[in-house]
């Protein structure tokens, strides 16, 4: 069996090592990476090592919402315009950009830092509950959604979220479950079709 | 190495790009895990609870191995999303199974018992009892099952209501009367499938079964009971269902 050589420099194997960690680039193509970054000194890899050192400096969890910004509270939290009666809880950051990107929502956001997991352990002590709930009794706030995946691990925590927030009055809502723009009957799974039978609405 | 077979989700972990950890569990081949590719597709069908047709291959029987083909047999996630209680039935299911059972290792009756359970989880006024049952049988199969056949003190098999949280043997009413309050109470509907369900048996079966998984499993193991479990006895106890 032939041994592995490094090929590069300690330096650049580094390199090429941490850029595999990122999600997306696997051994092969970080090492791709790595060279286009090496090329491109000047033009890509100075500029990007100082975006990301100023990124690892500033960039916060914000108090209120728990996204990440370089204010503290957050451009969302502070933006007017948005409306404070409403709050959209999501599991992580990433589902947030994605309610941003598709500019559907302009109340506040809740960012929980996860779902309830009985596979990872994680419990509702580990998510960002508490501040919800403190958020939610603040005056104004009409409506809570739940904008969490429908997934087991997703609504078991949508229904520990509702259950907290139950003493406050405030109505909790969540997404709708069921058929997807463009999507075709035939080929959706079972519980698709009942979670869309079940959510039916009238014309 | 390779087996093909049914099998039930019991949870499924992010690995690499569109790629998953996923835990089943199966009649012949107990807890196993493997990673399945192409997770996107597969969410609604990776989801604890759902009854999959699947096939395990690895070079070696200890490598961790992957699913593929990996198809839908039934859904039951799908249709417990809206029910807190069945949600937290499920997910307590698949994480006492996890906490108590080793991997790689067949347990045909608990398979058979966690079936049952996943069936009648659409029936709320029927699955807690069977639910407790699946959790007396998992003590049995993890090498602490109770002796409910006799009454400890006397021998006799009938009108058994207690049980010793000492050894795990039932008590006869009588013989045990004078020392009750220093034993967990057995509700009729465990020994004897027949017996009607009576207001708090659910709470005395979830109160005998706790004891002995905890103390016997989850404790020696450094890890608390389940908090979906916790859940679950609270979400019944308020809505009067236990």
């Amino acid at each position: 069996m032939r041994s592995k050589t490094t090929v590069a420099s300690p330096e650049i194997e580094t390199l090429i090592g941490l850029l595999a960690k990122v999600p997306g680039l696997g051994p092969r193509s970080a090492r791709r990476a790595a060279l286009q970054l090496l090329k491109k000194r000047e033009t890509l890899m100075k500029p990007l090592a100082d975006a990301m050192a100023v990124a690892a400096a500033s960039v916060k969890t914000c108090s209120a919402c728990g996204a990440l910004d370089t204010r503290d509270p957050c451009g969302l939290c502070t933006a007017p315009g948005r409306d404070d009666g409403l709050i959209c809880v999501v599991a992580d950051i990433q589902d947030l950009w994605a309610l941003e990107r598709a500019g559907v929502f302009r109340g506040r956001y809740h960012v929980l830092g996860g779902l309830l997991s009985a596979l990872d352990g994680v419990g509702p002590d580990d998510l960002l509950i508490a501040g919800l709930v403190a958020r939610a009794s603040q005056d104004g706030v009409r409506e809570v959604i739940l904008a969490l995946s429908a997934t087991v691990d997703g609504q078991t925590t949508a229904h520990v979220v509702t259950e907290r927030l139950a003493p406050l009055g405030v109505p909790v809502t969540r997404l709708a479950h069921g058929v997807p723009i463009g999507g075709e009957l035939e080929l959706l799974d079972d519980g698709t079709l009942f979670a869309a039978l079940q959510s039916r609405r009238p014309l | 190495m390779e087996w093909t077979g049914s099998a039930i989700v019991l949870g499924a972990k992010p690995f690499g790009e569109g790629k998953a950890i996923v835990e089943l569990f199966s009649a012949e081949h107990g807890r196993t895990a493997g990673v399945v590719h192409g997770v996107r597709r597969l969410g609604g069908v990776l989801q604890a609870g759902n009854r999959v047709h699947v096939t395990w291959k690895a070079r070696l029987a200890e490598q961790l191995g992957f699913f593929a083909p990996l198809e839908m047999e039934s859904g039951v996630a799908a249709f417990l999303l809206d029910d807190k209680a069945a949600l937290d039935g499920l997910t307590s299911t698949v994480a006492l199974i996890r906490l108590a059972l080793p991997e790689r290792q067949a347990y045909p009756a608990v398979y058979g018992s966690l079936s049952v359970v996943l069936d009648s989880l659409a029936e709320p006024h029927l699955w807690p009892a069977l639910y407790s049952r699946f959790e007396l049988g998992l003590l049995t199969a993890a090498g602490y099952g109770l002796d409910l056949s006799r009454c400890a003190l006397t021998g006799v098999a009938h009108d058994l209501a207690f049980v010793s949280p000492k050894s795990g043997r039932a008590a006869n009413r009588d013989a045990a009367a004078a020392f009750a309050d220093k034993l967990l109470a057995l509700p009729p509907f465990l020994i004897d499938p027949e017996a009607p369900v009576a207001s708090g048996d659910i709470a005395d079966a979830f109160a005998l079964t706790g004891f002995f998984l905890e103390r016997r499993i989850a404790d020696p193991k450094g890890e608390g009971m389940p908090d979906a479990r916790r859940r679950l006895i609270e979400h019944l106890g308020m809505n009067g269902r236990l």
